[in-house]
This record gives C-alpha cells, structure tokens and sequence, in this order.
C-alpha cells in the first residue's frame, strides 16, 4: 500500500453523487442547431474557417487555433452552417461571443479519420495535432493541453498524476467514464506517458469510486502497463484540486509561484486522457463529453453531449422538476450561474446542475466576520481567507496580493464553513478581475508611453533634419550670390565703395537682385508684354465693348442727367 | 584643545570627501518623484490637464507648478493614488479640466475619409495608418481614447466608440446583497 499524504483543511459536504450513477451513459440526440462557441479554451479566440452556407462535416475543423495558447474547435455532426455570429455564452456575465451555428442534418457524417502514428513523428508534431484537435483540459480549467504535454527542460518527468477524484458533490461525469471507458482511458494515458517521457504514472481516484477504481484497475492489468498503479484516495472535497491531489499523492507541495513541473509532476484530467486517446488513435477531435445533469431534476444521469447543444435540450432528457429557477454549470460549491437555458454546452461543461430555491435555499443575509478562524481551517491552500476578505472588501487589492489571493483555487471551502454566511468567493473574484483589469490597463498605459516617447524622439530628429537640409539650400544660395556678386563688382569696377566683408557683399548682392526684380515688375505686368497683334486687338476689342457698358450702365442710372460731354 | 580641534576638523574633511565622492558616484539621473508621477497617470496623452502629454504633467505636478485633480481620464481613482504617492489630500476633478468619462477609442468612417493625414499628425501614440490621399484607419489596440484626433478631421468622419465588454473584459461585480422589489401583492 502506498503512502499517503494529506492537505490541510478540506470540508466534507453531502455528495448527492448516487443518484446520477444509477444508470450507464446514455448519448444525448443532436439538436436541431448547434451553437458551437469559438472560444471555449484558456488562450486566443479561434478564428472561424467556415461561412454561412458552407456545409460541414462531423469532426470538421470550424475554428483554427490563435497563436499556440488557443486550441481549434470541431463541428459536432454534420450539417449546414447557418451563421456565424455573437450569441450568449455559457458565462456568468451573460454576455456573447462570436459563434458558429449549424443546422444539423441528422446524417451524423463523419469527416475522414486517421489514427495519428505519434510514435513515428517528432513529439512537437504530435502537440500541434492535440492542438488541431481541440484538446483541452476536461477538468473544468480548459487550458490547452498540449501545452502541458512538454517534458520540459530535463526531458522527462518523474510522476504523472491522473485524476479522477472528482470531488465536488452531484459531479459523476468522471466516474462514469471511468467505469464504461477505462481501457481508452489508460490508452490515453500510456500516450501522455511516452510524450512526456514518466517515470510513473498515479491514478488518484476517490475511495468512494469503489466500481470505477476497480475498472481502471482492470484495464490497467488488461493493459500490461508496469509503474501505473490506481490509489485510492481518501474522499474529502477539494481532493480532485490538482495541487491537493499531488500533495495526497506525492506529498510534494507546490509553492506559491511554482509550477508542479518545476518538481517533476504533471497533472491531468480523466476525461483529458480519454479524449487524447480518441484524438491520437481514432482521429476524432474533441466535439463531444460526458455531461452530468443532476440537481432538481427527476432522472439524474450522465450524457455524452455534442458541443454546442444547447442546455435546455440535455436539461430536458433528465426531466426538470417544475420548479427549476436556475442553472448552474459546474457543482454547488464551484458552478457558475448561467444567464439562461437556451446557452450551449461547452468543453468546460462537466455538469448542468438544475436549481430551485428549495434545493439551494437563498442564502441568509451576509453577517459581519467575527473572526473566527474557522476559514483559515478550512482553506486547502493554506491561504488565510478572512484577511484576503477583509482586503478584497476595502478594495487593498496590493495586500490581497501580498496574501497571495491567486494561489486561491475558489473551491468554496471558506464560504461553506463561515459561520457569519460571507460569500468569500465572490470577494475574492471580485478582486481578481479587478486585479486582472488593472493589470490590463497598466500595460496598455506602458505601451502607450512608449508609443508617445518614440514620436516625440521621431519629431525631433525630424525637426533636426528639416533645419539641416534648410541650413544646406542657404548655404547654396549665398555661395550663387557670392558668384554673381564677384561678377557685378568686377563690371563695376573700383568706383563701388571700399569692400566690406564678403559675407555682407553676398548680402547685399541678394538684396540688391531681388530690388531690382520687384522693381522689373512693378513697371510692368509680366502678362502685358510681348504679346501678338491678335492678342492686341482682342484687347481693344473688350476695352471699347466695356466703355460702352459702363456708358448705357450711366444712363440707365441716372436716365434726367445729360450724358458726360 | 588644538588635538581635539585637528581631529574633528580631520574627520570633517574625511567625511566631507567621502559624501562629495558618493553625491558625484551615485548621482540620480532624472527624477524620481517625475517617473513615479508618470507610471501613476494613465498615458492618455491628451492634454486635458493643460499640459502637452502626461510626462510634461509629471513634471508640472513634481514642480509644484500643476496641482493632481486636473487628470479626466484617471478620474477618481487616478487623483487618489497621485494623492497617496505625495501625502496630499485627495479632491474632486478639477471640472474647468473636463469630466471622466467612459472608455473609448477612436472610430474613422472609411466611407467619409478623404485622407488629409491632419488625425494622423494630431495622435501623440501613432494609432492611425494611412498616408495623403489613401484611406485611414485607427489601431484600435494602440488607441488611447485622447480625442485629439477628432477636432482636426474636416470632414467629421472620426467618432469615439465606446469600448463594449466582452467576456474575456467582464469583471465580477463587487459582492452587494441585490435589493429587489417587492412582488406584487394578489387581492
């Protein structure tokens, strides 16, 4: 038996987990439109590859990763794209982001499909195809997997931990994939194994799994897999974290600003390695996951979902009880609210957990902190939650920094055992995303200085230049002067006066040739000489025709007066 | 008496060396107190306060010669860090010097531009493209909102959008217990 370790702090609420792991997975239909959002991992918005009009097939590639922190999204089935367009997101803001929709076509046809031979091609080859495919982690984080996928600078890693704790309560997803699909799981894994180059991989799966323990257990002796060994872990919420599970696994703990690859340790999801497992060997990108729809429903249950269904259809399969006031996607201690029923299910999307106010009653009105402790107890992170409140409250988000609020992994804990009911989590992403905003603004201040100090140096060297270029056509034209100058002097010969110094004779010589210029003209108009008899006449002409008008002009004006002489 | 007067004078000597070598050595370049001012402002570079960018502010209020309630676009909370950095008592924006306003970045109509390059002389940050003649256009990244380049346009092509929230910009809102009426009462 392995040792164990353990975190501090944890809370043991009521798992509700029975009732949706009754009955196997069932496949939830394709709906009439899919909504498929272009953002749905950590990073860079995808850009969109397809057009309204454009038909598409399953597993087609719709959206194309920006840049290597994105991953590329799929259309789910086959069918017509409808739109492209802003749509609202499955997010707490309730805002919209850019969306493909498509019309199903309900032929459900494939794309083609290749198995990827990793084996044969260099390890950054197969990240960029994880990447195309849309791989991202199941867990709830999304961040792009194949990014974690690098052995780092050593070459290789010492652990693998793999996790299918799942600890939040009515959560099963995990556990049901666990027990139907085990053998694609430790495919998956063997796949992240050899590119990251493990020394051992640990399953860490919450005792109160029994069946999925026992299948992963079976497949990974199925599999004749040596240095994978399945451990137990003791069920306590937030077991599933990644930093905690490595501390119960490893009892290596990760400080604050590190990462667990610095200490050899890298961890995934499940539902990751499944869908490494299906990319690598079936060539199926991500477009579908195990959902868990739980809560204030009749027949809670587990289903395989197309990305982009829209909530309300996989709500319906589990029959909602009337009461249903609210969805949350995700658990009852990290879920967020969704603005609505009608937003589509996403990679992040590990549970829909219908609510009313019997089942999550209002909370009881917010009660000053007294003090007590009892969050710091709880805080898995070994952070010290009333202080990050008391900052996060006053808007101190420099000392809520200090207190180190983003090794905060906002599992709730806190907030469940406050005596006083203070919704600690909302404080602290409160301060997060101010902290985030500010961040964003500093820099785009920094760039703004640099953008503004590079004009001022740029107009000044141009002002340098334009003085140099007229400093040189000065000092032509006076040399031209000095040269005509000398010419007129020696035509005057010796009755000019004596000599002043030749600058002040160049001087004088521009004066004297523009004199003597304005004088040429003012004499007579540079138009009025040299002109051919034609042009002469045609003069006279117009002279004597305006001396007439001027004449019947007199007369008309003045018609009692005797004409002028 | 005269032992006691060589050494102090000695010591005075040696110390008045040794603090002219170091102010010579470890002279400061610029001053501080100016980029301190400057990374606190929001690099807006549009003159509100009177003064031809922020830098030049800087200076103004590291001199005494511009007082800290005279920046629209760092609003309250700008004049209550510049309030903090120098020991000052914080105080309402200065209204002669404009009003805070949302965010926003500059928006030329394509259809309307007739490519006179005056916007592109008036934007102190380089954030419109375009050249005499040719079509412009504003990096709207780059934008810093100053609306400098807006009075100079002839023909009135250029508006200021102001920026939309987006999911990746979306904050969550500071945690108030939300006050909602009271529902209707049935007869």
């Amino acid at each position: 038996m392995r040792q164990l370790f353990d975190f501090n702090g944890g809370v043991k609420p009521d798992y509700h987990k029975d009732a949706s792991v009754q009955r196997p997975i069932a496949v939830s239909p394709a709906p009439a439109f899919l909504v498929i959002p272009l953002h749905q991992s950590i990073g860079g918005t995808p850009r969109p590859l397809v057009a309204p009009g454009d038909h598409v097939l399953k597993g087609q590639r719709i959206g194309a990763a920006d840049g290597n922190l994105s991953a590329a999204v799929h259309a789910s089935t086959s069918g017509t794209v409808s739109a492209v367009e802003m749509r609202r997101m499955p997010h707490p803001s309730g805002l919209s982001a850019l969306c493909v929709v498509i019309e199903t076509d309900g032929k459900d046809e494939w794309g083609e499909r290749q198995p990827f031979d990793y084996r044969n091609r260099p390890r950054e080859e197969t990240r960029d195809y994880l990447r195309d495919a849309g791989i991202v982690g199941l867990g709830g984080a999304v961040f792009p997997s194949h990014l974690k996928l690098a052995p780092g600078k050593q070459g290789s890693l010492d652990t693998l931990v793999i996790n299918g704790a799942e600890c939040e309560p009515f959560i099963t997803c995990d556990d049901l994939l666990m027990r139907e699909r085990a053998a694609g799981i430790v495919r998956g894994i063997r796949i992240m194994r050899e590119l990251l180059a493990a020394h051992r991989v640990l399953i860490g799966i919450e005792d109160n799994k029994p069946q999925a323990i026992a299948a992963m257990q079976a497949a990974v002796s199925g599999s004749g897999e040596s240095d994978m060994e399945i451990v137990a872990i003791p069920t306590r919420y937030p077991a599933g974290g990644a930093k905690q599970l490595i501390r119960v696994l490893t009892g290596i703990e990760v400080p604050h600003g590190k990462r667990s690859t610095d200490y050899g340790v890298q961890c995934f999801n499940v539902g990751t390695a499944y869908a490494i497992h299906e990319a690598i060997d079936l060539g199926q990108p991500l477009i579908s996951r195990i959902v868990t729809v739980a809560g204030n429903v009749a027949a809670p249950r587990n289903y395989e979902v197309l990305l982009g269904t829209p909530m309300r259809a996989v709500m319906a399969l589990a029959e909602p009880l009337p009461d249903t006031d609210r969805i949350i996607m995700g658990g009852p201690m990290m879920g967020v609210p969704m603005p609505g029923d009608e937003v589509p299910v996403v990679k992040a999307t590990n549970c829909i957990l219908a609510g009313s106010r019997k089942l999550f009653p209002p909370p009881p009105p917010e009660m000053p902190c007294i003090r007590c402790g009892e969050c710091a107890k709880a805080c898995p992170a070994d952070l010290q939650p009333f202080e990050l409140y008391w900052f996060a409250r006053a808007k101190i988000f420099g000392k809520a920094q200090e207190y180190h609020l983003f090794d905060c992994i906002e599992c709730g804990c806190c907030a469940y055992v406050c005596p006083s009911r203070i919704p600690l989590v909302d404080y602290y992403r409160f301060a997060k995303s101010e902290i985030w905003a500010r961040e964003a603004e500093k820099e785009a201040a920094d760039k703004a200085r640099e953008h503004y100090e590079f004009r001022q140096q740029r107009e000044e060297r141009e002002k340098q230049e334009k003085a140099a270029r007229l400093a040189a056509k000065t000092a032509a034209g006076r040399e031209k002067a000095a040269v005509a100058l000398a010419s007129v002097t020696s035509a005057e010969s010796a009755t000019a006066a004596p000599a002043a110094s030749p600058e002040e004779d160049a001087k004088k010589a521009l004066i004297a040739a523009a004199l003597a210029r304005a004088r040429a003209q003012q004499a007579q108009p540079a138009n009025t000489t040299g002109l051919t008899p034609e042009q002469e006449a045609e003069i006279a002409a117009i002279e004597a025709r305006r001396a007439a008008m001027r004449e019947e002009i007199r007369k008309q004006a003045r018609p009692h007066l005797p004409p002028d002489n | 008496m005269l032992t006691a007067i060589l050494v102090m004078a000695l010591g005075a000597v040696v110390l008045g060396a040794a603090l002219g070598y170091a102010a010579v050595r470890f002279r400061v370049q610029g001053d501080p107190l100016v980029e301190k001012i400057d990374a606190v402002l929001p690099q807006t570079q549009c003159g509100q306060c009177g003064f031809p960018g922020c830098k030049p502010y800087a200076q103004a209020i590291a001199k005494g010669e511009a007082d800290i309630n005279q920046c629209p676009p760092g609003g309250e909370e700008g004049i209550r860090k510049l309030a903090d950095l120098l020991g000052r008592e914080v105080k309402p924006l200065s209204a002669e010097h404009g009003v805070e306003k949302p965010k926003a970045v500059a928006f030329i109509d394509e259809q309307i531009c007739i490519g006179c390059t005056l916007c592109i002389q008036a934007c102190p940050v380089d954030a419109i493209v375009g050249a005499a003649k040719q079509m412009h256009t504003v990096i709207a990244a780059q934008c810093t909102g100053c609306e400098l380049c807006v009075p100079p346009c002839p023909v009135n092509c250029i508006s200021m959008q102001p920026i939309v929230e987006t999911v990746e910009t979306w904050k969550w809102k500071y945690p108030i217990i939300e006050i909602k009426p009271a529902p209707a009462r049935i007869s």
